[in-house]
């Protein structure tokens, strides 16, 4: 790729920010160029983040149903699922999948709660509160 | 108040230079502050940094992993071992302990690379927060609650508050970082630089072509582009965030541009001049062109996830089986080259 043929999209997700590509320069040497957004990288970016926020709405619906609880939605809001959610709190994963009924996520110790706060980021009275809305 | 908080500010003079890479570009600029100087393409070519795996066992989010270099640790590694370097690494079972050793080195006048997750870093834009646990970047100071950091994929040098990086030095899972801190601890004062490109050509042009495992090389480049041909298109869905998965590894997260083709393509530039053997030229030239055929890929890929193309399998798993070919090509060939 030339140096003038690096895209300048104006990516919104790196807010002014811009990354380095290697490119080719006029006598055909590389320099390190700066790029500042890519159709392609916009997309398959949009389309991740996009993943997680439907499943953080998904489990908005669940635990307003009462079907479901707080903490996944938090999960998901924080772009975590199950399998990271169980590695970042040492919890086994069935111990966790058991944790998201709202049942049992109620009676949870202070303990694990401090696990799942440090894990999610959120002070650990936070975990059972649902925004009114997304 | 805490004994952290009311430690005097340092700030130790730090040349920032953004790269494309992490872990090469945190390597090459802390080899330059102590005085050797090194490009990052150089580092990440004579760390062996290049390389190809699909990781159908090892998921994200339930999809599997696709990898366009070496796995993380392997580029620091790789390049001190064969210039010779020693380098400092610390773990730390506590955060607290860990927090407290980089203050001192700080306030010694030492400037470290740590590793850190990516999500919690309070500078990185808030799109850009994944959790990806081998991030890499150096601390150079502390302005009262505030780490002065140089990120070396970010344009321009950066702070963070102590909360935040403790946060992400010692979040939990696969490649926790559990707080590692590296410094060199002895440079050799004429490394041999002609011979360790050789040795990294070499052992990348190895890999690539002839470790006998189907999910590595360009032998894994080939499983791809077999997966990508027989997908079921009743799984629009899975298909379309398999592919933006793919292109997201190959492009977005800090590659330098296809999947760190153009890296390994200014490497060899500099490694032509470096050996005298203009040869390493021609195929710097010919591997960028594979690169632009990767970036093609990519946009394809990422337009036929939008549906701004049609959906066609074939066409992507054909563009994969051309730069497989290609590579191959190029690695035979530099192998003479370097022989």
């Amino acid at each position: 790729m030339k140096k003038n043929e690096v895209p300048q999209q104006n990516a919104k997700a790196f807010m002014g920010h811009s990354k380095v590509l290697y490119a080719l320069d006029e006598q055909g040497r590389y320099v390190p160029t700066p790029c500042n957004g890519w159709e392609a990288e916009e997309i398959v970016l949009d389309q991740a983040i996009a993943e997680f926020q439907h499943s953080a709405a998904a489990a908005w619906q669940r635990a307003r149903q009462g079907v479901g609880s707080a903490l996944e939605y938090h999960m998901y809001r924080q772009r975590m699922d199950l399998v990271l959610l169980a590695q970042s709190t040492g919890f086994f994963r069935w111990r966790v999948r058991r944790h998201l009924r709202p049942g049992v996520f109620e009676k949870l110790s202070n303990r694990c709660r401090q696990h799942y706060a440090e894990a999610l980021g959120l002070a650990p009275a936070q975990l059972d509160v649902l925004p009114d809305q997304l | 108040m805490n004994a952290a908080s009311v430690a005097p500010d340092v700030e130790i003079p730090f040349d920032h230079r953004q790269s494309a890479h992490c872990e090469s570009g945190v390597i090459a600029s802390l080899l330059r502050h102590q005085n050797l100087p090194i490009s990052e393409p150089m580092a990440f070519g004579i760390a062996a940094g290049l390389g190809f795996a699909y990781l159908p066992f090892i998921k994200f989010g339930g999809l599997p992993l696709f990898a366009y270099r070496m796995p993380p640790g392997s580029i620091i590694r790789g390049l001190t071992r064969r210039l010779g370097i020693e380098m400092h690494f610390e773990t730390f079972r506590q955060p607290a302990a860990g927090m407290q050793a980089l203050d001192q080195y700080l306030s010694r006048g030492r400037a470290v690379g740590i590793q850190t997750s990516a999500f919690w870093l309070s500078y990185f834009p808030p799109d850009m927060r994944f959790h990806f646990n081998a991030h890499n970047l150096v601390v150079y100071g502390k302005h009262g609650n505030n780490y002065l950091i140089s990120d070396p994929v970010i344009d321009i040098r950066v702070e963070c508050d102590a909360d935040s990086l403790r946060k992400a030095r010692f979040t939990r899972g696969v490649l926790a970082p559990k707080g590692l801190l590296y410094y060199p601890q002895y440079i050799p004062p004429k490394p041999d630089l002609p011979r360790a490109i050789r040795k990294a050509i070499l052992y990348t042009t190895g890999m690539m072509l002839y470790v006998p495992v189907p999910i590595l090389g360009v032998h894994g480049i080939r499983m791809v582009a077999r997966k990508i041909r027989n997908l079921q298109s009743r799984a629009q869905h899975h298909n379309k965030l398999l592919l933006g998965h793919m292109v997201r590894m190959q492009e977005e997260i800090g590659t330098g541009g296809a999947g760190f083709r153009f890296l390994y393509a200014s490497f060899l530039q500099e490694a032509a001049g470096v050996l005298g053997k203009p040869g390493l030229a021609a195929m710097a030239d010919e591997l960028t062109a594979v690169g632009d055929e990767w970036r093609r890929f990519a946009l394809h890929a990422a337009k036929m996830c939008k549906g701004r193309m049609p959906m066609d399998y074939g066409l992507l798993a054909d563009q994969l089986l051309d730069c497989a070919e290609r590579e191959a090509r190029i690695y035979k060939r530099l192998r003479a080259e370097v022989k």
